[in-house]
């Protein structure tokens, strides 16, 4: 048989495929579960030992999107047959729906505050990575160092100034304010991680481009940013994940208006007690937006192949 | 196409001075080539020409016009890279296609398709035109950047060693093609090259440049006969020329460092001896490696010599070049 330096040999593929597949289903098990959980009855979500086979049912997003009232006999009888499916599957568990709930509200601003501060955060730091690539800076060095000194405690640590500048400047509870808050925290990270992307972009095509009857601006926007898809499509993503899981400052900062999916989730309760199918089937749906943004940025994800133009 | 003027150019990066006041009047129409070895600020002068970088001192002018803060697009250059520096997210065509698209140009799309398959046509990258840039081998990417700079009509045209990584066939068609491209059009060409036969066939002018100084400016025949120095008589010639001390052969004026030969100023058969070290057949003439008085000599001679290594010839200069101690003519 012979011998490959590259090739593993068939054992070798047989345990690292085992290996990977086994740590594949530890990590996605709590994925599952909460899938899973949101398919559920109440009674089934608590059940004890867990039930894993189950009869599947909409309870879950039915309560995640209503508000109810537990019904009297007189209230059914007022209200008459169940007009819809999901009065249907209100009134079997013996309430009626007497309205939408908040969650729709909830998750419209966590796509507002969390694809609005990744777009923001996206359009300043291109802007500030390219300047820091290619322009004689002064003080570059150090103002990059401060840059990246903003991550270098906790955000939460300075959640008290926040809360009192926000009071201030009458952004507590507003979209803006988070937005804000959230490019502020994401800025440093992709400053840096653009700046490498664009000092990877050798300088000569922007030459070329000036050369070739182009202002250095519109050199930028047609033969840098291209280039820099990948790494726009890899920092945005970072961003976005940041944005749309953060808890602490959503909880401190906003109760109303602006109040994002993750806060809102935890708080769903039931006409009896903790609603847990609600609650999963809510974490669910949240999980659906940045599964998508990654999905559709994939294609600049994989395609790093875009070097090679140039003569070292 | 237009006269292009530097005075007095200097420019420093840091602590090394990449051009030293250089003087040169690259005149409407004509083939300048630049000489030099790396380092010597060839790159350099085509950059200040360009506006990608600009003086410490001294100014440019363009046809007439003062280039001083002007934009490379303002300029109306066009240049081809030494790295080629094709947008590597764009297919042939559309690299070729971009300088006629900018802003400035806007060329309607029938004149764009007929310029780009007329280049295409002449470098021979028709049949790569929808390749993606990056697919090419790397003549065919030096190609399409020269089609880049040749689809424009600009003032100046500015090339960076455009030929140094075609294969001998395609360098010496494109050596034609580009002369015949320039002649045609009147354009002003800008040149840099490592390689003197390119210089010889091409230029106009050559200026030879040494540490950043404009050493020689001249036609090439002129800078051939007629050497300011050492390193411009080295310039050109192949093989290059001997350098030996002034005294070897007698009758040196005073002052004299060193007597400079070419193969054409050395004759055979009468003067001193010297001995045949090793002989070259190359086809069309033969090399002969010659020790006289313990110097190197290397002169050409007969296709079909009968000289072989241990031969003794007798050989005396005609028309010599004399340099004195810095290396610069005397006579």
């Amino acid at each position: 048989m012979s011998f490959s330096v590259t090739e593993a040999s068939g054992r070798t593929k047989w345990i690292a495929g085992i290996l990977v597949v086994g740590y594949a289903l530890i990590t996605i098990a709590p994925l599952v579960w909460i899938i899973a959980t949101g398919f559920k009855s109440g009674p089934d979500s608590i059940a004890y030992p867990p039930k894993v086979v189950f009869e599947p049912s909409l309870e879950g997003y039915v309560n995640l999107f209503t508000d109810r009232t537990r019904a009297t006999e007189d209230m059914l009888e007022e209200a008459g047959p169940p007009e819809t499916w999901y009065d249907q599957i209100a009134r079997d568990q013996g309430t009626i729906i007497t309205g939408p709930s908040r969650y729709g509200e909830r998750f419209l601003n966590s796509v507002i505050i969390g694809f609005g501060s990744t777009a923001l955060c996206m359009l300043l730091g291109t802007a500030a990575a390219y300047a820091f690539s290619r322009f004689r800076v002064p003080l570059k060095d150090d103002l990059m160092f401060f840059i990246l000194s903003t991550r270098m405690m906790p955000p939460i640590a300075v959640a008290i100034p926040i809360f009192l500048m926000f009071r201030q400047l009458g952004l507590n509870d507003t979209h803006l304010g988070m937005i804000l808050l959230y490019t502020a925290v994401n800025l440093s990270l992709s400053v840096w991680l653009l700046k490498g992307f664009i000092d990877e972009i050798p300088v000569e095509y922007e030459e070329a481009a000036l050369i070739d009857g182009y202002t250095r601006f519109q050199a930028f926007y047609k033969v840098v940013l291209p280039q820099a898809a990948t790494g726009i499509a890899s920092t945005a993503i970072f961003c976005l994940i940041f944005a749309w899981n953060e808890y602490a400052f959503a909880v401190l900062l906003t109760s109303g208006t602006a109040q994002t999916a993750p806060p809102f989730i935890p708080t769903i309760i039931g006409t009896s007690g903790k609603d847990w199918p609600a609650v999963a089937a809510g974490a669910t749906l949240f999980l659906v937006p940045v599964m998508v943004f990654t999905i559709l940025l994939r294609k600049h994800l994989l395609r790093g192949i875009t070097f090679g133009a140039v003569r070292k | 196409m237009a006269e292009v003027c530097l005075t007095g150019i200097t420019k420093r990066f840091g602590k090394d001075v990449a051009l030293d006041d250089v003087t040169m009047t690259i005149p409407d129409g004509s083939f300048v080539v630049l000489l030099g070895p790396t380092g010597a600020g060839k790159t350099t002068t085509l950059r200040m020409v360009s506006g990608l970088d600009a003086p410490d001192q001294g100014r440019i002018t363009i046809g007439g016009h003062n280039m001083v803060g002007l934009t490379p697009a303002q300029r109306d250059v066009a240049m081809v890279f030494q790295q080629y520096s094709l947008y590597p997210h764009m297919t042939v065509r559309q690299n070729l296609e971009f300088p006629l698209k900018s802003p400035i140009l806007r060329t309607p799309q029938a004149d764009i398709d007929r310029k780009v398959a007329e280049i295409a046509e002449i470098l021979q990258i028709s049949s790569k035109l929808d390749n993606k840039a990056t697919a090419l081998s790397g003549g065919e990417m030096q190609r399409v950047s020269i089609g880049r700079a040749l689809v424009r009509n600009p003032s100046v045209y500015l090339m960076d060693e455009p030929l140094s990584s075609l294969d001998a066939k395609l360098r010496a068609d494109l050596r034609l093609e580009l002369k015949s491209i320039q002649a045609d059009s009147g354009a002003t060409l800008l040149y840099v090259t490592h390689d003197q036969i390119e210089a010889m066939t091409m230029a106009t002018h050559v200026g030879v440049l040494d540490k950043g100084r404009l050493v020689q400016f001249g036609s090439p025949r002129e800078i051939y006969e007629n050497p300011v120095s050492i390193y411009a008589a080295s310039r050109l010639g192949q093989p290059r020329i001997n350098v030996l001390p002034a005294d070897i052969f007698g009758g040196a004026p005073s002052g004299a460092a060193s007597i400079g030969l070419r193969p054409e100023q050395i004759v055979q058969g009468e003067g001193e001896e010297s001995l045949v070290q090793r002989v070259e057949h190359l086809g069309d003439q033969t090399r002969l490696h010659l020790t006289c008085k313990s110097h190197d000599i290397i002169t050409v001679t007969d296709a079909h010599t009968e000289l072989k290594p241990g031969d003794i010839v007798r050989i005396r200069p005609r028309n010599p070049f004399y340099f004195d101690a810095t290396g610069a003519r005397l006579a």
